[in-house]
């Protein structure tokens, strides 16, 4: 049920309905953390107002509904951009905190709560209370990866990051193979705010983990030529293409992806410095073509993501080796090293690799290869990431976030009668 | 819940001792269900099947329960049905209880034939509506229906059991129907000749088949949410050639 203020949400909340009540924002998580079988779902989109913005300080008070997208077409005319961005421009800012989601800054900046002021959270009591992670460290980090079972975060106060045009300025190189890859990030990583590296999961033998990196920074101004020097905020990005929704589900096969990725290999630059690139190319790549899942079809498709962390090499190399024997063809693979851990009890990254990849279901043998990789990745002390998850052991989940009862303790809390529910919560039992 | 991939979490047995049915809940202990209610008269013999579950499932630990459930007793129905449910959400409701009978005494004793009605027909439309109502609150999961082959034209030789296996299939497919949009769904199965404890007596037919491939259709059925499978699937082609012989035909051939 759409709601559109505090009241009407309150509402919803005070029902307590026998199912429960989960918040949903723009639905980008892969898997059910957003659904509620039986019970109520709250869509926030309507709650997409800005309350202020500083224009000083960077400093912008808006609603939970309110998308990346607009916020960005709002805040970058007077030179400021979000402090974290995903994938994706189309996600809610309160699904970025309750999903605590990283950017391609990740190994500098953190998770996108680390730039979160306050919140004001709508608790199962039918309270709003304000959340600082000065002042109320426990809630404030239960929510931030709490998968909004926490609450309804209405309204938040993010710092925004100062750049002075809407351009980036890109490096891109390609990696032989995994060593390669690894040997690049780990010794110039820290030289870029952004880095992110695609990574071809069809290549075997020598070619085993061979990708691209493209890691960047803003441009400055005096990088822009100058006829865009007078307006060099400029940003008006538009989708090139709607897919249409009569795509067949086995058009992404082995074959037609292994092209795909060959041809993403061999169109990168061997090696190419300061290249200057629109925001919305480097960061979203698959904004430019709306309703891009439906190329899965209607079989449709999963994602998994997991994170290891330093020093378990072995581990990401192996989970690299069994994704490459099994052959599934995922033409969306990801690799990036993550920064310091973030706060958050549930915050999914830790210090190490993450790799994320896209793969459609109907692959033969796919779920005992995830179950595999799962044990694969436990064993080497990571985790997955909750908001792509759909299929995990529910028995693995304590394992992965050895701080889980800490979270518990927090949520029960704030939801004692555990009002806040969804599928994701059900099937693993949070 | 089931997840992205179709594996169910728990599973809700009626005819907890039936060899297709536990054949259902072998294969899904090996995978995620970790909670199951076996339903059904024997409660003793439920017991062994789910010790025999629980080894299945290995290291981790299955949430077993026994419960008294009997086809002819309509009145305790609806009970059973809320008792499992008591229990937390079931993502997979097996209906697998019936009888084959005996269609010679069934064709001159009345109290016969009507206890292969009940127990086929109308005791399995008395648990499936309240399974149903459940099914809709929760607002997902999917109730499998053990229909026949047999529903689709009764034959001479066994039209007792036909004739309620028609009725509990035209019944189930209309439930499935009745609960679109609802979140739940219906799965009508209908196998051939299956070798079983049931049909021992029995010389096996053609295109038979067993309780491990059935078990094994019903699942990929349930993962790419099918509303009818037929077992082994060659069957809808040689139903749907016996369904328009003519019944002059029909009535000699020697099945």
């Amino acid at each position: 049920m759409p709601v559109a203020g505090d009241t009407a949400a309150a509402a919803a909340v005070a029902a307590a309905p026998p199912r429960g009540v989960i918040g949903r924002g723009l639905g980008r998580s892969y898997g059910d953390a957003a659904q509620n079988a039986g019970g109520t779902v709250l869509d926030l989109t309507p709650l997409d107002g800005v309350r202020s913005l500083d224009v000083e300080q960077g400093l912008v008070e808006c609603d939970g509904g309110l998308s990346l997208d607009r916020l960005m077409r709002l805040v970058l005319p007077f030179g400021w951009f979000p402090p974290v961005s995903p994938g994706t421009r189309f996600v809610t800012v309160g699904g970025a905190i309750a999903a605590d989601i990283h950017g391609k800054n990740h190994h500098r900046e953190g998770s996108f709560a680390q730039h979160v002021r306050w919140i004001d959270l709508l608790t199962a009591d039918g309270q709003v209370r304000r959340l600082a992670p000065e002042t109320e460290p426990d809630g404030f980090w239960a929510t931030a990866g709490g998968m909004g079972l926490t609450g309804v975060v209405l309204r938040a106060a993010v710092q925004l990051l100062p750049v002075e045009t809407s351009s980036m300025s890109v490096d891109t190189e390609r990696a032989a193979d995994l060593d390669d890859l690894l040997d690049r990030l780990t010794r110039t990583d820290a030289q870029y705010r952004y880095s992110v590296a695609w990574i071809d999961l069809l290549a075997r033998g020598g070619r085993l983990g061979r990708a691209v990196l493209t890691r960047g920074e803003h441009a400055p101004r005096s990088a822009l030529p100058r006829r865009r020097q007078a307006d060099p905020l400029v940003f008006g990005p538009r989708p090139v293409a709607t897919l249409p929704g009569i795509v067949p589900s086995g058009l992404l096969r082995r074959s037609t992806v292994r092209a795909f990725n060959e041809m993403w290999f061999r169109k990168a630059p061997r090696e190419r410095r300061g290249q200057l690139q629109p925001l919305a190319t480097f960061f979203h790549p698959l904004d430019g073509v709306l309703e891009w899942n439906r190329v899965y079809g209607p079989d449709g498709f999963l994602q998994y993501q997991f994170v290891v962390p330093f020093g378990q090499e072995d581990a990401l190399r192996a989970a690299v080796e069994r994704l490459s024997a099994a052959r599934a063809p995922s033409f969306l693979a990801v690799l990036k090293r993550f920064g310091p851990a973030d706060p958050g009890p549930l915050s999914f990254p830790l210090p190490g690799w993450t790799l994320a990849l896209d793969v459609p279901t109907r692959t033969p043998g796919l779920a005992a290869l995830l179950d595999a990789l799962d044990e694969l990745v436990v064993g080497a002390g990571g985790r997955v990431y909750l908001a792509k998850d759909s299929r995990l052991r529910p028995e693995l989940l304590p394992l992965m976030y050895p701080r889980l009862d800490e979270w518990r303790a927090a949520r029960d809390r704030l939801d004692p009668e555990h009002v806040f529910s969804s599928d994701l919560s059900r099937r693993l039992a949070l | 819940m089931i997840n992205a991939l179709g594996s169910p979490q728990s599973l809700l047995l009626l005819g907890g001792t039936s060899e297709i049915g536990l054949a259902i809940a072998e294969q899904l202990v090996r995978d995620r269900t970790r909670r199951v209610v076996l339903a059904g008269r024997d409660l003793a013999a439920l017991r062994t099947a789910g010790e025999r579950l629980t080894e299945l499932a290995g290291p981790t630990t299955l949430d077993v329960t026994v419960l008294e459930f009997d086809a002819a007793e309509r009145a305790s129905h609806a009970t059973v049905v809320e008792r499992a449910f008591a229990g937390g959400d079931i993502d997979i409701v097996v209906l697998a209880f019936g009888i084959l009978g005996d269609q010679e005494r069934a064709e001159a004793d009345a109290d016969h034939a009507v206890e292969i009605a009940t127990v086929n027909y109308t005791a399995a439309v008395s648990v499936a509506v309240p399974v149903a109502e459940a099914l809709r609150r929760q607002g997902h999961g999917v109730l499998v229906v053990l229909s026949s082959v047999a529903a689709e034209r009764p034959r001479r030789s066994n039209f007792v059991y036909g004739s309620a296996k028609a009725g509990l299939d035209a019944f189930a497919t209309g439930m499935g129907d009745a609960l679109r949009g609802s979140g739940a769904h219906v799965l009508v199965v209908r196998p051939g000749f299956v070798t079983t404890r049931m049909t021992a007596h029995l010389p096996a037919a053609p295109l038979s088949t067993t309780p491990e491939a059935v078990a094994r259709a019903v699942l990929a059925g349930v993962r790419r949410r099918r509303d009818t499978i037929w077992v082994p699937p060659a069957f809808r082609l040689v139903m749907s050639a016996l369904r328009h012989t003519p019944r002059a035909i029909f009535r000699r051939l020697p099945l």
